[in-house]
């Protein structure tokens, strides 16, 4: 078994914030595993500007803001990387088995720090009744298929949920030449930035269609189309207000969840808010989206930096 | 010229070729879906029911306890994982119970072992999260679960390496019989020849049945709406658990899954045609209300999926026999629940009737009954799992983070015989996960086209019509 002082789990951008300023602290044994073959988490598919406003004081896109870490990191040889490679468990002995094409590997460390992001909710988990076709896409999943893999996913598409995501993947979808015919928001304004709602949607004058919500869809291979009703203060239907949009796409941008399934299974426990990037096992760290959602990646690095910095005192206090 | 020819490749079709198989016979089966396993034996219960909840002089009652004891020798030849966890059938007060001692009579009647009666002390004991208002259940230990559709894909499987011929994306559109001597098969894929013909077409055996002038039963789909959990509530329940029987279905159930996620449902509702596969917020609230009876701290947010059946009913009991009408010719349809579990009986019973009219079955010098297990990475220890890594690059190349599903896995399953996203996500699991396929879709369309030499924009979730991407950018 291989031993290290500090393993992180996880290099996009929170990940690499916490490795570098463990680093800066003075841990000089760090493994940082990635199951990607590249650094920089979501970010390299997220194009769109909007990133180190706070942190870097500068406009930036995604992949530039992780080219900024990334550069760091290959400037420190101490941290080791390790690409394509994918943690499959965690225990509480701090033993982490991991996966790399041709190896299945355990690394023992004195701290971890787990930074393995978030996922999107589904439409399952909204619970959206209807049939069950192609062309139902998350909006990250959609971001993914145009940004890296180059596709377009559908031409005329109904977006549910005014999150950042859907916000940035209405003005995406639109740029492709793709109609987007409706953004629906059960709430009476919208869950992302107000930038976004300017940038993405008043720019393009596409729908954003507020105390709606989306009620079934239809289609049997594919897509054909979605019904919407309007609904009260308490989000319940109004009478007779529902109707149709022909559509081949729908996007569920309704959130996101940390991806915490590693912890959860070595039954360790992420604290309070209060207690930032703490479990109930000392030792192990949590940072990024996968300790909470972050809606802006420059407050996720600064918080993550500080699970470089706690890590670091907590191996300085073994060794002690 | 084939001797028997099969319309249909769910569950009751495969099984029908598979036992078929083992006699010198020329076998074709033909199936309009691109892959087997499309209809109604891909969105069931999975559960192998031991026969308690059918009349013991119904045909259903008998072929289920037939199929029951058959499903363990066959899943241990097939290398198809089933579980024996018994089930629960629950009485909340004493009316309830007596139909409980009523319904075990009855199964004892039928065949059915080892039931008894278990007290709320043994419940609290073995299924702690049970509804503690529960007087008493029937326990029934010959239950079981299996993936509904890897039995399918294992059976045809292992028709196929003994000879069988499929069709898949092949329907049948028109049956013309010569004489006495033969069928002549028109499909969208070119014209077939067979003496035998056996029609198990499910959902649509009534509109084959047609083809040859038989009108005398139509299918009329029953839905079935099932809600999955996250395979972190497994804990929940330990055996399947059910509430006592209704007239027309045996109830909401809680019931485990081969994978490990518990599943509740399903409704029994008619359905608006053969391709209403919806479901509702009634559907919903239905299951969850029902299944909260049963076990009080199922959440609805636990759910990662859900889906419909159709049951394809035509009246009571399934329809099993040699038409003289039309002489050669043997029906199989109104195969609702439990068609899963009679399944392997129904072929042996299919097998009869054809020899009764007149095929005569000599059985082949080799047939063989067995089939290497498909490779689950993560079903095996781990010092086994770590070899096999060592030796195949490909499986240390995780493709689905939820359900830990390699890329080696997904070649070998689309070597198999997957085609579609859903083809996959069924024979793997990979897709099938919390995440829903937000993380491996993309890896698992550029597999697909790869091996199936395709371009992207021809890979579908489930056959013509559902392609997954609409364009390449910048190229259309
Ligand atoms: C679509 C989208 C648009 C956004 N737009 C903006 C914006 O405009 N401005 C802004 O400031 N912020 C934006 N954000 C937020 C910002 O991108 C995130 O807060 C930030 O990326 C979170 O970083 P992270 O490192 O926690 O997670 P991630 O970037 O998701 O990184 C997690 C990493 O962990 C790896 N990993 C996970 N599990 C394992 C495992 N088991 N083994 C090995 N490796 C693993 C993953 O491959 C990944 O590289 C956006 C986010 C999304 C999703
Ligand atoms: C909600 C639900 C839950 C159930 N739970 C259970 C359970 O727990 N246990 C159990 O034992 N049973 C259960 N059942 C019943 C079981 O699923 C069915 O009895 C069984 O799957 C029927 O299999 P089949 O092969 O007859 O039908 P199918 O799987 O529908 O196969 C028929 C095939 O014929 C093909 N076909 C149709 N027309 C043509 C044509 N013209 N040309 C070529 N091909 C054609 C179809 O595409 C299809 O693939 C359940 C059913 C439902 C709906």
């Amino acid at each position: 078994m291989i031993k290290r002082d500090l393993v992180v789990v996880g290099a996009g951008p929170a990940g690499m914030a916490a490795a570098i300023s463990a680093y800066k602290a003075g841990v000089r044994d760090i493994l940082l595993l990635e199951r990607e073959q590249f650094l920089g988490g979501v970010l390299n598919q997220c194009i769109h500007t909007g990133f180190g406003i706070e942190y870097f004081k500068e406009v930036l896109t995604g992949p530039e803001y992780a080219g900024r870490f990334i550069k760091e990191l290959k400037n420190l040889p101490e941290i080791n990387l390790s690409l394509r490679s994918f943690v499959i468990k965690l225990n509480c002995d701090k033993v982490l088995t991991f996966l790399k094409p041709g190896q299945m590997e355990q690394v023992k460390a004195k701290a971890i720090i787990m930074a393995t992001g978030c996922r999107e909710k589904t439409r399952e988990m909204v619970h959206i009744a209807g049939s069950r076709p192609s062309g139902i896409f998350s909006a990250g999943l959609a971001q993914k298929l145009i940004n890296i893999e180059g596709v377009l996913p559908g031409r005329e598409v109904v977006i549910v949920g005014s999150g950042d995501i859907g916000l940035i993947m209405a003005r995406r979808f639109t740029l492709e030449g793709a109609q987007v015919k409706a953004i629906i928001e059960i709430k009476d304004r919208t869950s992302g930035l107000l930038r976004n709602v300017i940038q993405c949607v008043k720019d393009y004058d596409l729908p954003l269609l507020f105390n709606h919500k989306i009620k079934r869809i239809y289609g049997n291979q594919r897509v054909k189309k979605v019904s919407l009703a309007k609904v009260d203060k308490n989000y319940n239907e109004i009478k007779d207000s529902e109707f149709f949009i022909d559509c081949d796409t729908v996007l569920i941008s309704t959130g996101l969840i940390p991806e915490n399934e590693l912890i959860e299974m070595a039954d360790i426990k992420i604290k309070s808010e209060d207690d930032l990037n703490k479990t109930s096992l000392p030792g192990v760290f949590v940072c990024g989206n996968s300790y909470k959602v972050y809606d802006l990646v420059d407050s996720a690095t600064k918080d993550s930096q500080e699970a470089g910095t706690m890590a670091a005192e907590y191996i300085r206090s073994l060794n002690a | 010229m084939y001797d028997i020819g099969i319309i249909g490749g769910g569950v009751v079709g495969t099984a029908i070729a598979r036992g078929l198989s083992r006699y010198k016979l020329n076998i074709a089966l033909f199936e309009k879906e691109e892959e087997l396993a499309f209809g109604v034996s891909k969105s069931n219960s999975g559960i192998i029911h031991p026969g308690t909840q059918n009349s013991p002089t119904s045909l259903k009652g008998k072929l289920c306890l037939a199929g029951n004891r058959l499903i363990r020798k066959i899943s241990k030849e097939l290398g198809v994982d089933y579980k024996e966890v018994g089930e629960l059938i629950v009485a909340f007060n004493q009316d309830e119970l007596a139909k409980l001692n009523k319904l075990k009579r009855q199964a004892e009647i039928l065949g059915v072992r080892g039931l008894k009666i278990v007290s709320p002390g043994w419940l609290k004991d073995n299924e702690p999260n049970l509804n503690s208002q529960a007087i008493a259940a029937l326990y029934a230990p010959t239950a079981g679960i299996i993936s509904p559709y890897r039995l399918a894909y294992d059976l045809a499987e292992s028709a196929l390496s003994n000879g069988v011929e499929f069709y898949t994306s092949t329907k049948v559109e028109s049956i013309i019989k010569h004489g006495k001597d033969y069928f002549e098969v028109g499909t969208n894929k070119g014209v077939y020849k067979t003496k035998f013909l056996i029609n198990a077409a499910g959902l649509f055996s009534d509109e084959v049945a047609n083809l040859l002038g038989i009108n005398d039963f139509s299918i009329k789909p029953r839905k079935g709406q099932e809600f999955i959990l996250d395979k972190k509530k497994e804990y929940l329940a330990n055996h399947l658990i059910f509430p006592l029987p209704t007239k027309i279905s045996k109830g909401i159930l809680i019931i485990k899954t081969s994978d490990g996620n518990p599943m509740i449902g399903p409704t029994a509702e008619t359905a608006r045609d053969k391709y209403d596969l919806s479901t509702s917020d009634q559907g919903l609230a239905k299951v969850f209300d029902s299944a909260r009876r049963l076990i009080p701290s199922i959440k609805e947010e636990d759910t990662i999926a859900y889906f419909s059946g159709l049951r394809p009913v035509a009246g009571d009991d399934f329809i099993i026999r040699h038409e003289d009408k039309v002489g050669g010719l043997i029906t199989v349809a109104g195969i609702q629940s439990p068609g899963l579990t009679a399944a392997p009986a129904i072929a042996i019973l299919v097998c009869n009737l054809l020899k009764k009219n007149g095929l005569s079955l000599k059985k082949k010098l080799k047939f063989t009954s067995t089939r290497k297990k498909t490779t689950n990475l993560f079903a095996l220890k781990p010092d086994q799992a770590k070899k096999l890594i060592k030796k195949e690059i490909g499986y240390g190349d995780i493709v689905c983070r939820c359900e830990l599903v390699s890329a080696k896995e997904i070649r070998d399953s689309i070597r198999r015989g997957g085609r579609t996203m859903d083809g996959i996500k069924f024979r793997t699991r990979a897709g099938a996960g919390r995440c829903h396929g937000g993380f491996c879709t993309t890896r698992i369309m550029k597999i697909l086209a790869k091996d199936l030499d395709k371009p992207l924009l021809e890979i579908t979730k489930k056959g013509p019509g559902s392609e997954i991407i609409k364009g390449i950018r910048n190229n259309d």
